[in-house]
């Protein structure tokens, strides 16, 4: 049995080693569409300044693509190194996303992007151009793979255990490419990178403008930023990743703790604004609720219901029973007998094999589990309300005010005169941290939502974990938030440093600081 | 055609040819960056090693990640064990590693000369760290690794990182940093000109005598009999899903010899592998860049299929309990995943390789540090 201590510190890892990593992921796949967008605009009207806005937001795009390149090794080794009987138990379905993921995305980003930075003196525009799309392509098809990967460890379909090999066996390629849970998180993930790149652009040029600065450079920029922010934060909230919660347990589990709903409610349920979520006593105190508005939201209808954590306690434990005959029947397969009244029984039960798991916690042998510890395993399947319902509100909080930024944003550069309107610039400037606020509770919401699990109904994460000592896991948890904290802080070092420079830092003599003087907003900007 | 048993081998090969596609691509940069102290004497010299692979170190590290989620995919139990037992020497790699991408990039944005020369360390570093435990690795499998499996498949690794550090892991080490930093070398040659050019002939030259001598001492070394190899001593269907612990493994086989004894022809991997290693030597001394180059691959497509021959159809062998070995029967994914694996490799890796050999194609060319002067703020 693997020590308790082992589990939290490997989930430690893994959660901060992803956070890291995601906080350098939507960046590049939002700037690396909107790179493609401005050098066709280059490629299209031959106006220089085009090129050395892709030029100098490709600059910024590369030293945040580095670290996303860096973060990105530690996860694709992880899962053996750390979860090792995870990636026993399910590498047959989820290691080949990983693996196409490489094939057919992470070579087309990283094979062209050396081209993106150097090529500009051997390729013909058109070809330049063809390049910096297919980078686009790139991240946003690992996107996809990845999210084909994750959106199977929240609804885990197309597989099956196979008692020879113990583990999940793949029965359905489609199932698992064209999995709604999936679908919807690529969507909402991908857009949400695209709002990220958005906000990052927007707030820069923000800020030049508001210091004077290269006003035409800007402007442009501005004005690219919004528009594609305006489009990516409507799909955010309109193809938002709830609509993907009615689908499966585990998602049904996480959407109660996101509302923290302890009792069913008739159709449709009210929406808690606010309240503290109290898990011992399973009850909201202080909620403030809006009738209606959840039932509408989370299921799409008047009409159904969504079931409570309450509901959901007593359902698991039922699961939990037939998990333990399950995982009796198993013992006798395994110890030979083969026949066929033993092979249908199994197979009658054996979706919730994975619930009888959730008793190795309590007992080793799993059949001998006494009535207190089934009502502790199911009370166990249901993860840590309060954290949940808060971050969720913040990702929402933060996406609704980058939904009103933008919404000025793109009214400000339609009738062009975001210059003349220095609060939405500031707006615009301080609102910079909101999508990585969004894009890291989001995941969180996510990922702890999913809990008790690693593959929803399938596998408990208090079984995934490799056989490591403390020590070693204690070790490489320093070693690896060390070693990170000091890349990110010479990463932002350099980001300030080079957005400070500006498109100066191209050394083109068509820029603010390659002038002398520094001009104020005069013809003379506004008219490269 | 596409049968189990088949596929189950197809898989062994691919796994192969993705480490080959590693050691040939990505090889060079790490060899680049172990040989860039000694090449280049100053900032702009040493720009300009850089240089020769700064569109390329990308595309080549994917050919690691690929590797590493094929494994996943295809042989998910030599993922969970090799990587969870061998944890901190792929942490050691990985923190390798992670100093290059960051390395490239930020180097040159700041003209600081410590600032410059930190980097250099920690290029330097990040080229020999993983050229050198990426040999002791593979020294260890033949040695075998101290893991074993429970019956429900959990695997547990009873040894520590010193222990990979044996008189044969350490020489399997030199085998790999010599092979890669000649390979790398190799590379410098037909990239750069001048006095770096000459220096990097002179690296490809010793790398090639000490890779010619490591590689033919490991062979003696298995040939002598002092590593016991493993034979399956039970009788298994290769067309079935297998669960490893159904089969039994005895000690046998001393050295590994036993496939080269008894097919013969497979002794061409250890052939082409010194042929290769002697070939970039004599090239190398002859300024003759292009051909070197194409006596470090050889040197290194032989030397990985020497060691996949001598272990097959063992791909993890354990040391502490030998049933518990893993083989391409038993440490594979199921038909269908394989199946599928397979089409999208068919697929995508003869287009990678199209649309990588183009990037090359349009990045080729010597290096100078003329360029470097002209072009300070944009390259590396």
């Amino acid at each position: 049995m693997i020590s308790e201590s082992v589990v939290d510190l490997s989930r430690l890892q893994f959660a901060m080693t992803a956070l890291y990593h995601f906080l350098f992921v939507p960046l590049t796949i939002g700037m690396a569409f909107l790179l493609a967008i401005m050098e066709s605009v280059y490629v299209m009207t031959g106006k220089q300044v085009y090129k050395d806005m892709t030029q100098f937001w490709g600059k910024l795009f590369g030293i945040n693509f580095a670290l996303g390149v860096t973060t990105g090794l530690t996860m694709e080794f992880q899962f053996g190194t750390n979860w090792a009987y995870y990636s026993h138990y399910v590498g047959d379905i989820f290691g080949a996303p990983l693996a196409i993921e490489g094939l057919m995305a992470f070579f087309l980003e990283s094979t062209f992007i050396g081209l993106f930075f150097f090529g500009w003196d051997r390729l013909s525009r058109k070809q330049h151009l063809a390049v910096t799309w297919l980078v686009a392509l790139g991240s946003n098809l690992s996107a996809l793979w990845i999210l084909i990967a994750n959106g199977w460890m929240q609804n885990p379909v197309g597989a099956e255990f196979n008692f020879v090999t113990m583990r999940m066996e793949l029965t359905s390629f489609s199932d698992l490419l064209f999995n709604p849970v999936a679908q919807v998180k690529f969507v909402h993930t991908v857009a949400a990178g695209y709002v990220t790149g958005a906000v990052f652009i927007l707030a820069i040029s923000s800020w030049y403008l508001l210091k004077g600065r290269d006003i035409a450079f800007a402007r442009r920029s501005f004005a690219i930023a919004a528009a594609f922010g305006m489009a990516s934060i409507l799909s955010v909230i309109v193809l938002g990743d709830e609509s993907g919660y009615e689908i499966g347990d585990v998602q049904k589990t996480k959407l109660a703790a996101i509302e923290a709903e302890w009792e069913t409610e008739p159709a449709p349920a009210a929406f808690t604004l606010f309240g503290l979520p109290n898990q011992a006593e399973q009850r909201t105190d202080y909620a403030v609720k809006i009738p209606y508005v959840m039932g509408i939201i989370a299921t799409r209808s008047v009409d159904k219901q969504v079931t409570g954590i309450k509901d959901l306690v007593i359902e698991h434990q039922a699961r939990i029973r037939n998990g333990m005959q399950a995982y009796a029947l198993l013992g006798q397969l395994r110890g030979g007998d083969l026949s066929e009244q033993t092979l249908g029984a199994f197979n009658q039960v054996k979706k919730d094999l994975g619930y009888g798991l959730l008793l190795k916690k309590y007992t080793d042998t799993v059949v001998d589990a006494s009535d207190a510890q089934i009502e502790a395993a199911a009370l166990d399947s249901i993860p840590g309300v309060a954290s949940i319902f808060w971050t969720f509100r913040l990702m929402v909080l933060s996406g609704v005010l980058m939904l009103g930024l933008f919404i000025c944003a793109f009214w400000a550069s339609i009738r062009r005169n975001e210059t003349r309107k220095p609060w939405l610039l500031k707006w615009a400037l301080f609102s910079l941290p909101l999508p990585w606020v969004a894009t890291q509770t989001g995941w969180y919401v996510a990922e702890h939502g999913r809990q008790p699990w690693s593959i929803g109904e399938v596998l408990p994460t208090h079984l995934s974990a490799s056989s490591l000592s403390t020590g070693d896991v204690w070790g490489s948890l320093l070693a690896l938030a060390a070693f990170y904290t000091v890349l990110l802080v010479i990463e932002m070092y350099l980001m300030i440093k080079f957005t400070r420079q500006g498109p100066s830092s191209l050394h083109t003599g068509r820029y603010h600081f390659e002038r002398g003087a520094v001009l104020p907003h005069g013809p003379l900007q506004g008219a490269i | 055609m596409f049968d189990y048993e088949n596929l189950k081998l197809i898989w062994w090969v691919l796994v192969g040819v993705l480490l080959i596609g590693f050691a040939l691509t990505d090889g060079f940069d790490l060899g680049a960056g172990v040989l860039m102290p000694f090449v280049g004497r100053n900032d702009n010299e040493r720009r300009v090693v850089i240089n020769t692979i700064a569109p390329h170190w990308d595309g080549n590290q994917v050919w690691l990640i690929t590797a590493g989620g094929a494994l996943f995919a295809a042989w998910p139990l030599v993922y969970a064990a090799a990587f969870s037992g061998l944890y901190w020497a792929l942490l050691l790699v990985l923190f390798a590693l992670f100093v290059r991408p960051v390395g490239f990039d930020y180097r040159s944005k700041l003209a600081n000369t410590r600032w410059r020369q930190s980097w250099d360390w920690g290029l330097f570093v990040g080229g020999v760290v993983p050229a050198l435990v990426f040999g002791v690795a593979f020294g260890n499998l033949l040695l075998g690794l101290p893991f074993r499996f429970d019956d429900t498949l959990r695997s547990s690794y009873h040894g520590s990182f010193w222990q990979l550090l044996s008189p044969f892991g350490v020489l399997a080490g030199v085998v790999s940093l010599s092979l890669l930093s000649l390979h790398g070398g190799t590379w410098l040659m037909m990239r750069t000109e001048g006095a770096i050019a000459g220096r990097a002939r002179q690296a490809a030259v010793a790398m090639a005598v000490l890779f010619v001598l490591a590689f033919g001492g490991a062979g003696a070394w298995l040939a002598s009999g002092h590593v016991q190899g493993l034979v399956i001593s039970s009788n298994l269907d290769p067309q079935l899903a297998l669960n490893p612990l159904a089969k039994t493994v005895v000690s046998g086989n001393p050295g590994w010899m036993g496939n080269y004894v008894r097919h013969p022809l497979t002794a061409i991997a250890p052939v082409l592998g010194m042929l290769g290693g002697v070939l970039a030597l004599l090239a190398a001394a002859g300024r003759r860049a292009s051909l070197a180059f194409a006596g470090s691959s050889l040197a290194i497509v032989g030397t990985l299929c020497t060691a996949g021959f001598a272990l097959f159809p063992f791909v993890m062998p354990s040391s502490l309990d030998p049933a518990s070995s893993l083989t391409v029967w038993d440490a594979v994914s199921s038909h269908k995943t394989l199946l599928i694996m397979l089409v999208a490799a068919g697929i995508f890796v003869p287009l990678i390789l199209c649309y990588t050999l183009w990037c090359y194609r349009r990045m080729w060319g010597r290096v100078t540090t003329a360029q470097i002067e002209q072009n300070a703020h944009s390259l590396y």
